[in-house]
């Protein structure tokens, strides 16, 4: 629930902020709500902070998950 | 001693003055700014005459007229200003009749306390994207009001022009079958304004759209004459232009998202912001409905001009008492297009 | 956009679409609500009940805290925002919520209030600090997700020794609401609301965890999946639903591994435990009274609590006689049973709540969907027109 956005650290500002990138676009949010984040990593952005890093072996487990159900389709070319 | 030199007037100061009461006034406070910025950049021969009309003979057949006024903070965004946006504004407006645009007039409110040096840049934008239109800005009027009853400047544009042969462009003659083309990316312009609203900034290399669209049409008018409808999508966006020809004609619509062109970044920030990139605002784009015969001529016509490079067809027109506009999502799903609801506003649920 | 296109394939949704209908059994229904108004949003519009088969139905619940914004509480925030000389900064979303005698955040301000659209209650906190001599409100509202902003923005003014700020608190709980729902009467003794199973909230439960919906699973014998924001995310959600219901499970189950683990962000949570506590109860616009499901400032931050600064005395007001909003928030009725849906009530003149937000069921059936109710000439796929 509410709107908030997968965004790229590319720029970590003391003492916790940070500049995230989605898709070329770009804002200084703050890290107030998450420890050890590193330039590189994603985070989920809702209302200008950082509330969760996003974990991105879950993210490709995930899209594999939704692919698996291709394979089990007994129709699927 | 000094020297007194004769006849010296002092120059307007556009470093540091500001607009005061006494450039309304119609004294000799007046007069010199008129001419020492409107004058001097809009120069040509209707303003050299110094008369509060401009007179030019036109030839016979249908004159198109179109007025728009123009409030929009800031005045200054990356890729224009309130300037150059009223000059391309109304020759838009003009254009999407079909109708060459042949002249402009242009008047100013100015509120007291507007630096003088931002109504010069202002000005002088104007009067670059007039020259470079080549529509000229022929007579005009400047009036101030007090501090407070203003935003700076309002600039209300009025543009003349004439309907060539055979061109029959409305907004109620939309066919069921015919085809719609956009002449560009979506919501560039009003992504570039959000960007610079106080509370709301972000960095984005994306700029405002705005261009004069008449050679545009021009070159489209030539290759298909029998375009049915031309519509610049300003405020309120794609959405609400299709809304409103659906409307005027009687039809229903339906559109494919994947087909609409929008810059990654203006998906991205609308994505920040919880916006629809298909209602905000373009001040450079065009929709157009064409018979589904002349659609890809109409295309090719559009993609060769610098401005319809991105040019795509993007759905059709379909009979339908309910004038919805529906579109199928890039997800597989079908949804309405509806009327903007007020003002689009940024959301955080 | 990276984490986020990859989730909207629509390959991927057919495929999900097909074993979903596969492995739904025809013989019954699966009646499933989606609590997070984020959801419903996403359904709308993606068009995601076209992509499911006839006996899967999605209800929509009270996730939206729009929604569920009783219309004294905006009443408190236009008495404050007309006091001479204050600023009140809200989230965008509260300005057209219809208060009473027809008024709103954005008429007031229309008429001269100073209310101050903002993204970040950070940027609250930066008015607050640009002028010293003015009282300077922010108007929290929002689930979880929300709320530990606003806990940060607190601090920050603390630290600050900022003396001109305070916070009009509106803060509410998930699990709570939840209750409430299963609490019904219309679920829980009538039965005249099926309702088998939770699509759990996306970025309430990055705050607070999976942890937190155990309880239901065990106590109401229903499945919850925490679904991510994206379509896909939904799609898988519901297919892990119907099978849980098809193998007669009633666990909680983590469909947005990516953001969401089981204590959830423990900091985040840490500080809100600072700075606020439970309310005995609250008003939610349509459900009435719930317990324990909202927050208010603690008495160590006082000075920061605009209810205690300004003697804020909240009355309740009631819905209008028509207005069907309270049954729809709780899932008992649809858009389209409400007498004034889309006629006098419509998102230019929102009657409820339901019709101001754009995630409310009204206004996202409306926007959206409300061409299926009426026989649509059946239109072409526009893929083939070009």
């Amino acid at each position: 629930m509410c709107l908030a956005i997968p965004a790229r650290v590319v720029e970590l500002l003391a003492p916790d902020s940070a500049v995230v990138d989605v898709g070329g676009v770009q804002k200084r949010i703050s890290l107030a709500l998450v420890d050890g984040v590193a330039c590189g990593d994603y985070v989920i952005v809702h209302v200008g902070y950082a509330l969760a890093r996003l974990d991105a072996e879950e993210a490709q487990r995930t899209l594999q998950t939704f692919a698996a159900a291709k394979l089990a389709d007994p129709e699927a070319a | 001693m000094s020297a007194v030199r004769k006849d010296y007037i002092r120059p307007v100061d556009f470093k540091h003055g500001h607009v005061d009461m006494t450039h309304g006034g119609g004294g000799r406070a007046m007069a010199q700014l008129i001419d020492e910025l409107f004058l001097r950049a809009f120069d040509n021969e209707w303003l050299r005459q110094a008369n509060d009309q401009a007179a030019f003979a036109v030839r016979a057949g249908r004159m198109v007229m179109a007025t728009d006024s123009h409030v929009v903070s800031p005045l200054f965004f990356p890729g224009g200003d309130i300037g150059c946006l009223s000059v391309h504004g109304t020759i838009n407006d003009v254009a999407m009749s079909g109708a060459v645009p042949l002249y402009l007039s242009a008047g100013f409110i100015l509120e007291e306390g507007f630096p003088l040096a931002d109504l010069k840049r202002v000005v002088e934008s104007m009067a670059a994207a007039a020259r470079e239109a080549g529509v000229p800005v022929v007579t005009g009027d400047t009036k101030v009001v007090e501090r407070g009853k203003g935003d700076g400047v309002f600039i209300t544009t009025t543009g003349i022009g004439m309907v060539p042969e055979g061109v029959a462009i409305s907004g109620n003659a939309a066919k069921p079958g015919d085809r719609i083309l956009v002449s560009g990316t979506m919501g560039d312009h009003g992504v570039a304004i959000m960007s610079l609203r106080e509370n709301l900034t972000f960095d984005t290399t994306i700029r405002s759209d705005t261009a004069a669209l008449h050679g545009l049409v021009a070159a489209m008018v030539e290759a298909v004459p029998r375009i049915h409808c031309l519509r610049d999508p300003t405020r309120g966006g794609l959405a609400t232009t299709l809304n409103e020809l659906a409307s005027q004609s009687g039809c229903g619509m339906v559109i494919a998202e994947k087909r609409i062109p929008v810059n990654g970044q203006v998906n991205a920030a609308c994505e920040f912001l919880g916006l629809d990139p298909l209602y905000v605002a373009n001040e450079g784009k065009l929709v157009a409905i064409c018979a589904a015969e002349d659609a890809d001529a109409l295309l090719a016509a559009m993609r060769t001009h610098p401005l319809g490079k991105d040019a795509a067809i993007i759905g059709e027109v379909i009979a339908d008492p309910h004038h919805f506009v529906q579109m199928d999502t890039s997800f597989g799903g079908r949804r309405v297009v509806d009327w903007l609801t007020g003002e689009q506003l940024p959301r955080i649920c | 956009m990276k984490y986020i296109d990859e989730f909207r394939d629509g390959q991927l949704a057919r495929t999900l679409a097909s074993a979903i209908a596969r492995e739904a059994d025809t013989g019954r229904s699966y009646n499933l609500m989606e609590f997070c108004g984020g959801h419903t949003h996403a359904i709308s519009r993606y068009g995601l009940s076209d992509l499911l088969p006839p006996n899967v139905n999605m209800i929509h619940g009270p996730g939206c805290p729009v929604c569920v914004l009783p219309i004294g509480r905006i009443d408190n925030a236009i008495a404050l925002a007309a006091r001479p000389g204050l600023i009140l900064c809200t989230y965008a979303d509260t300005m057209r919520v219809p208060a009473s005698k027809g008024t709103s955040l954005l008429k007031a301000k229309a008429r001269g209030a100073d209310i101050r659209m903002i993204y970040s209650s950070a940027d609250a906190v930066r008015i607050a600090q640009e002028n010293p001599g003015r009282d300077v409100v922010f108007f929290a509202i929002g689930f979880e997700t929300t709320t530990p902003p606003t806990a940060v923005a607190i601090m920050q003014a603390m630290a600050l020794r900022l003396t001109n700020f305070s916070v009009f608190c509106n803060h509410v709980l998930t699990p709570a609401a939840i209750s409430n729902i299963l609490e019904s009467k219309e679920v829980r003794e009538l039965g005249t609301v099926p309702l088998d199973g939770f699509v759990g909230p996306a970025h309430v439960s990055t705050v607070i965890g999976s942890q937190p919906y155990e309880y239901f699973a065990e106590e109401y014998q229903r499945p919850v999946v925490i679904a991510g924001f994206e379509p896909l995310d939904v799609m898988q959600a519901i297919l892990m639903l119907v099978r849980q219901l098809n193998e007669g499970r009633a666990e909680v189950e983590n469909e947005f591994t990516r953001a969401v683990t089981r204590e959830g962000n423990t900091k985040a949570k840490a500080l809100v435990a600072e700075v606020f506590e439970l309310r005995r109860s609250f008003e939610w616009r349509g459900l009435g009274e719930v317990p324990y499901s909202a927050l208010r400032i603690k008495a160590q931050y006082a000075a920061f609590d605009a209810e205690a600064r300004y003697g804020i005395v909240y009355q309740s007001v009631p819905d209008n006689k028509a207005c069907e909003c309270g049954a729809i928030l709780r899932g008992v009725k649809k858009p389209a049973d409400c007498k004034v849906f889309g006629t006098v009530c419509t998102p230019e003149n929102p009657i409820g709540s339901c019709m101001v937000s754009s995630e409310g069921a009204c206004a996202a059936h409306y926007t959206y969907g409300r061409f299926k109710d009426v026989p649509v000439v059946a239109a072409p796929n526009a893929t083939a027109a070009a």
